[in-house]
Formats: structure tokens, C-alpha cells, sequence
């Protein structure tokens, strides 16, 4: 019983309908066109949202997706002057404890037709049921936690592979690939870390030397390399993010540490070499569900690509003529297109429907983002 | 619960003890700015996280200054020379923003007689906006016209990212205590740690300006009656902290090598709990306290697991203040003899 009963949502989507073209009504009186075919949308000069990360520890990676939104909707607005999407940015800090106030604003905000985000799963659990019974429609360009999609959120979407098969693809590679005996996996203790990690373990079943959480921020690593050597594993997959997985690689060499270093998308970024350094870095694989950035992208960093294809999803339907809230909704449903992050088409849960897992490695001093390998 | 894994073998348990050392060391050093502080002034420096914080950022510039941003692997003796400029320009650095807030955020404040709490709050305020101007440093390059030319320091959009010295500093292995490599990098740590701590006891133990400080922490009255400077006393007493604070960050840099503009509120709260634990005005009560804190984190984390580390560490700084309730060494800065 994944999905809930289709007349409540309907009705609640229904609701959000009313709601919005109440507004849409105001504005589209005037030019009576009403976006049969090329005409203006009664869209034009609203907002999408973006809700995530832009201040506190995890303010960077809200910043690669908003590089990744602005440059979109700078491409849209470029070529559409009479027809301008704006952003509007709401900061969460990442919190599971900010984000359901400020889910709040946005859907009593009538301008806003659809949002990017929420950025991480934290807050994508904690913010999902008010946008869903408000009927916004929102893509996440990065929470990957399992559970988000089982809610039954008709309008919550994501175009980025969930952590279940990222988990058991690399858990493969380890045993398989890279031949480890035992592993030992840590986390950081977040809801995207904690399910990434776990998936991991089930997935290794006896292979699995022992386990450790780790904390954000965190800079001395030294009890967990203590712990990894007395186990024994000849490899260490890590659930978490860039930093804290570059301090561990670093101190994990410095201690001693010979095997395998593996860790999720949240370490699939340049900085994880700069943090551990090139030698400790050095024959680093990691994982994320997503190909490479194609040459001359504009934006980088983690993320960017799939904010960037968020956003143009929500502009195809602004071009498309869509103004209802129904409509966009539907309209995400039945996308198909290939974005910057890879083909993008979502299931009936609102996941996309398909992600290629790659494994990234890092080879000569530097993240090769440009050559990664296909996993299974 | 697994004590297996910390008294499991002497092994384990040596290495969980060293690891805990060298980050006590640094805990120790950081700590020293608050203890000092509330030694003269009974204020805790709560944006002292922030002084030590943009030492990090000036190691790390140094670096890309005089090295560049290609990334490089160098052994401590081959760093040396840079890392000596970046201990000055980090002490240089902290001590700067040390004297900056005791001139903005508490002489006007102490000047009109405020509560110590306001002055607490103030602090707290201080320290956020110099954390989020950190962060913000691209966009004030930004407005000045100066991104393009500083980019490899403000990070244009990547302000808030992790910002990392581009040379990481290789330690290498000296002698193995029971399964731990004590590398020169952690030596040097330890070592410095030690060395500052007691030049700073003997600087307020046998100097004229040290007994101002503790005649001002004693009585600032009466200090003030007898020929003390105490506004003199007050920013030597924030600049030794900035000072300080600088050696900890250098030191900091050579071990973990990556910062960010967030870097100081976890080791802010450590240090201010290792003040505490050893006895808050106590100058070798920080150095215990750092050491002791730094040693039982590690513990707790062998024991109990990582996520268990701050519980073990507050569980512990509890008891001992209710055995004694002003740590450690208990004993304030101005009763401290010659």
C-alpha cells in the first residue's frame, strides 16, 4: 500500500487547482489569450521556489543547486523576455526544523507555481505532506532517501536515483570489484547517510565487519581509524558528505588504512580530494546516480546538473502553456526528456525512472568526473 | 556498550588515548583564550571560536600566496618555511580580530558599566557575524570589484564551501606506541601546545604587564588605583588570546588541513568545555582540561561509538563539576603566585 486512496488526492488536488486559478483568473483577464498554443502563460513573471541549504553547514550545497536553477531560468529569460521566471529562495539550512515553516510561505505564496527541492531528505520528509495537500508541485534536484516516494505525495518528485539501488550497486562493487573480504561501513548520522549506509550493510550481509556514525563537523577521526584497523576490513565505505569523508580518507591512510575507500553522491565532488589530499585520495571510488556534467556546462559543483534540470522541466511546462497546478503536475508526470544529469522520466511514485549508477574514481591526484564507469 | 574495543588490547588502547592527546593539544591552546578572558574580565569570549576560525582561513591563504593553488603533497620539513609565515600571519590574523571585538563588541559595553550578561549576548552576536561574513567574503569581494583578482581566496559562490590548504602536509611515521603512528605532525602538535602553555603561565607568572593581569583579575579597582592601565590590561588580554588562538589554528591547518566558515563553533564549544573542566581562569587548567576532554572523547567514541563522543564528554565535564564545582585546578587567574 504505497500509493493512498486516488479520490482524496484528487480532491486535494482539486483544491490546489482552485486555489491557483483563482489568482491565474486576475491576471489573465486582461490579455483574454489564454495560452491556447504559443500564446503567453499566465505564468509569466511568477516564481519557482527553491527550498533547501543556502546558510549553515550545508550552505555550499544549496549554492550549487541555485547555480545550477539560476542558470536555467538565465537561459530561459534570455531567449523568453516577455515571458520572465523568477526564483525565489528559501533558506532551510538544511534543517528538517526550518523547512516545514518556511513549506508554510511558499504555499501561501501565489506566485509561486512549483519548487525545486526540498534539497535534502530531512526536510523532505518533514515539508512533503504540506506541499502535497497544498497540491505544489516540487522535484528535488538531491534527496535520495527510500522512504520520501513511499508517502503516497503525488506531487513530490525527484532526478536523482534513490539510495536503495546506489546502496546495493555499492555493495557489489565492493565485494565483487574490489574484492573486500570485510567492510566497514560509517555514517554521519543523517537521514540520507543513515539510509545510504544501511542499504549498504543489508546489502553486505556477512561481509560487513563492523559499523560507526561519525557526526558533521566532525574533525578528528582518529577513534574511528583506530576501530577500522582493529577490525581487520580491507575496505571502508562512507555514507555522508564530501568534508567529513575527505577528513576520514586522509586519516585513514595517515593511520595506516591499505584497502578500499568508498563513499555515496554526497563525496562525489572535487573537494573531497582537496580535503583528503591527492595521496590519500588517490584510488578513492565513489559512487552517485547520476553521468558526468557534459563539457562547457555553466554551473558546478554537486547538484548543479540536476537543479538545472529540474528547473527546465518546470519551464517546458511554463512553454507548454500549463498554469494550473493539476496541469504542471501532470505535465512533470509524463515528462520525458534527456537533461544534463542523464534521461529524465519519473514513475508513478514520483521517482525517476531511470538512474544509472556510476562509479567515479579518483586517479592521478584529481576526481575524474569526466570518465566514470557504469555499475550494476 | 563494547569496552572490549578500548581495553581490548594495549594496542587499541594506546592508539585511542594518542589520538585523543593530539586534539586536546589543540583544544588545550583554543582554550587558553577563554580562560584568559574570563580570568581578567569574568566574560566568556563566546566569538573566540571565530578568532581561532580566521587564523585557519590565513594559514591557508598563506599558502595559496606563496605556494599557489596546485595541489601538493609535502613533508613537514619541506613545508616548514611556508608554515612558519603562516603561523605568523595566523597569529597576526586572530590577534587582529581578538583586538577588533574587544574594541566593537565589549569596551563600549564595559565602558558604560553594562551587565556581564549583555556583554554575553554581544559576544554570542559577534561571533555569528563574523562567522557569516566568512561566508560572505566572495560577496563583499564582489561589491569591492576584487573577486576576480582574489578568486582563489574569496571562492566566488563557494564562500560557505570547505576551503583547504592546497599543500597537504604528509606526517610521517617517527615510532609506533602500540599500534599508533606518532607522526612528526602530531609531535609538533603536542609539543607546541606545551611550549606556549608554559611560556604564557611564565609571561603572567613573572612579567610587569603579567602582573597587571592578574592584579587587574584580582581587583580591577583597586588595580586601577595603583597605576594599572586596565583598558591596556584588557586588550593585552584579548591580544595573547588572538595570539594563542593563531598557534592553534597553524597547528589545526598541519593536521587537518581543510576549514571552512563554520570551522570554529564545534572546537569553540570543546575548548570552552576544556576551560571549564579544568578550572575557567585557570591557565593550566586548560591545558588539563583540553587534554583530559580530548582523551575522554576518544574513549567515549571506543566505547560507545563516534555519535557517543560529545555525550561522553558533557556526561563527564557534569561530573566533575559536581565533585568540584570550579574544575580541575579550580584555581582563577589573578590568585595565581609568582
Amino acid at each position: 500500500m504505497i500509493r493512498s486512496n486516488k479520490s482524496v488526492r484528487r480532491i486535494v488536488a482539486l483544491a490546489g487547482v482552485a486555489a491557483l486559478s483563482l489568482t491565474a483568473a486576475c491576471g489573465s483577464s486582461d490579455d483574454g489569450d489564454k495560452s491556447s498554443s504559443g500564446g503567453k502563460s499566465d505564468l509569466c513573471g511568477k516564481n519557482i521556489a527553491f527550498l533547501g541549504a543556502l546558510t549553515g553547514d550545508a550552505g555550499a550545497l544549496g549554492q550549487n543547486m541555485v547555480n545550477g536553477i539560476e542558470l536555467a531560468l538565465k537561459e530561459y529569460n534570455d531567449k523568453n523576455a516577455d515571458c520572465k521566471i523568477n526564483l525565489k529562495k528559501f533558506d532551510s539550512q538544511g534543517s528538517p526544523d526550518t523547512a516545514p515553516g518556511l513549506a508554510t510561505q511558499i504555499v501561501n505564496d501565489d506566485s509561486i507555481f512549483g519548487l525545486v527541492g526540498p534539497g535534502f531528505s530531512g526536510e523532505s520528509l518533514a515539508t512533503g505532506k504540506t506541499f502535497f495537500e497544498a497540491g505544489l508541485p516540487s522535484i528535488s534536484p538531491s534527496a535520495t532517501n527510500v522512504t520520501i516516494t513511499q508517502q503516497g505525495w503525488s506531487t513530490w518528485h525527484r532526478v536523482i536515483g534513490n539510495d536503495d539501488a546506489q546502496g546495493k550497486a555499492d555493495a557489489k562493487y565492493l565485494t565483487t570489484t574490489a574484492g573486500a573480504k570485510k567492510v566497514f561501513v560509517i555514517d554521519d548520522g543523517q537521514d540520507y547517510s543513515k539510509g545510504l549506509a544501511g542499504t549498504v550493510k543489508t546489502a553486505l550481509g556477512s561481509a560487513l565487519a563492523d559499523s560507526d556514525q561519525i557526526s558533521v563537523g566532525q574533525t578528528d577521526m582518529s577513534a574511528a581509524v583506530t576501530k577500522v584497523k582493529a577490525s581487520g576490513a580491507d575496505a571502508v565505505f562512507y555514507g555522508g558528505y564530501y568534508t567529513e569523508a575527505g577528513l576520514l580518507a586522509k586519516a585513514l591512510r595517515q593511520g595506516g588504512f591499505k584497502g578500499t575507500f568508498m563513499s555515496g553522491d554526497g563525496s562525489e565532488d572535487p573537494n573531497f580530494v582537496k580535503v583528503a589530499g591527492a595521496a590519500a585520495a588517490e584510488g578513492a571510488v565513489l559512487s552517485a546516480p547520476a553521468g558526468p556534467a557534459p563539457s562547457g556546462f555553466g554551473a558546478t559543483g554537486l547538484y548543479a546538473t540536476q537543479a538545472y534540470d529540474a528547473t527546465n522541466i518546470f519551464l517546458a511546462a511554463v512553454k507548454d502553456g500549463k498554469s494550473s497546478a493539476k496541469d504542471i503536475n501532470d505535465f512533470i508526470g509524463s515528462f520525458t526528456g534527456d537533461g544534463v544529469s542523464g534521461p529524465v522520466a519519473f514513475d508513478d511514485k514520483g521517482d525517476i525512472k531511470e538512474s544509472k549508477i556510476y562509479a567515479y574514481f579518483v586517479k592521478g591526484g584529481k576526481l575524474d568526473v569526466d570518465n566514470p564507469t557504469a555499475m550494476e | 556498550m563494547d569496552f572490549g574495543a578500548l581495553f581490548g588490547s594495549f594496542d587499541n588502547f594506546a592508539s585511542f588515548t594518542m589520538g585523543g592527546l593530539v586534539f586536546g593539544a589543540i583544544y588545550a591552546l583554543i582554550a587558553l583564550g577563554y580562560t584568559m578572558v574570563y580570568g581578567v574580565l569574568q566574560l566568556i569570549n563566546f566569538a573566540h571560536s571565530e578568532v581561532f576560525m580566521y587564523g585557519t582561513f590565513a594559514v591557508a591563504w598563506t599558502f595559496v600566496l606563496l605556494h599557489g593553488t596546485g595541489d601538493a603533497n609535502w613533508s613537514l620539513g619541506k613545508a616548514l618555511p611556508i608554515l612558519l609565515v603562516a603561523l605568523v600571519a595566523a597569529m597576526l590574523a586572530s590577534a587582529a580580530i581578538a583586538l577588533v571585538l574587544e574594541r566593537v563588541a565589549y569596551r563600549p559595553l564595559i565602558n558604560k558599566n553594562a551587565p556581564k550578561l549583555i556583554a554575553l549576548i554581544s559576544a554570542i552576536g559577534a561571533s555569528f557575524a563574523l562567522s557569516e561574513a566568512m561566508g560572505l567574503r566572495d560577496r563583499f569581494a564582489k561589491w569591492l570589484g576584487v573577486d576576480d583578482n582574489l578568486a582563489n581566496y574569496v571562492s566566488p559562490k563557494k564562500a560557505r564551501d570547505v576551503y583547504t590548504n592546497p599543500v597537504t602536509i604528509e606526517p610521517h611515521k617517527l615510532f609506533e606506541v602500540g599500534g599508533y603512528n606518532v607522526t612528526d605532525v602530531d609531535l609538533v602538535i603536542v609539543l607546541a601546545a606545551l611550549v606556549m602553555m608554559f611560556a604564557l603561565d611564565q609571561f603572567v607568572r613573572r612579567t610587569r604587564f603579567g602582573r597587571g593581569i592578574r592584579a587587574v583579575a584580582q581587583d580591577p579597582e583597586s588595580a586601577a588605583l595603583m597605576g594599572v592601565n586596565s583598558t591596556r590590561v584588557v586588550q593585552v588580554t584579548f591580544l595573547i588570546g588572538g595570539l594563542m588562538a593563531g598557534v592553534a589554528a597553524t597547528l589545526y591547518m598541519m593536521k587537518i588541513g581543510a576549514t571552512r566558515q563554520s570551522a570554529g563553533f564545534l572546537l569553540g564549544v570543546k575548548a570552552f568545555t576544556a576551560a571549564v573542566m579544568g578550572g575557567i581562569g585557570n591557565l593550566r587548567g586548560a591545558l588539563l582540561g583540553g587534554l583530559v576532554l580530548g582523551v575522554m572523547e576518544s574513549w567515549g567514541a571506543a566505547i560507545w561509538g563516534n555519535e557517543w563522543r560529545d555525550v561522553v564528554a558533557f556526561i563527564l565535564l557534569v561530573l566533575i563539576l559536581l565533585v568540584r564545582p570550579s574544575g580541575l585546578l579550580g584555581e582563577a587567574l589573578g590568585k595565581a603566585r609568582a
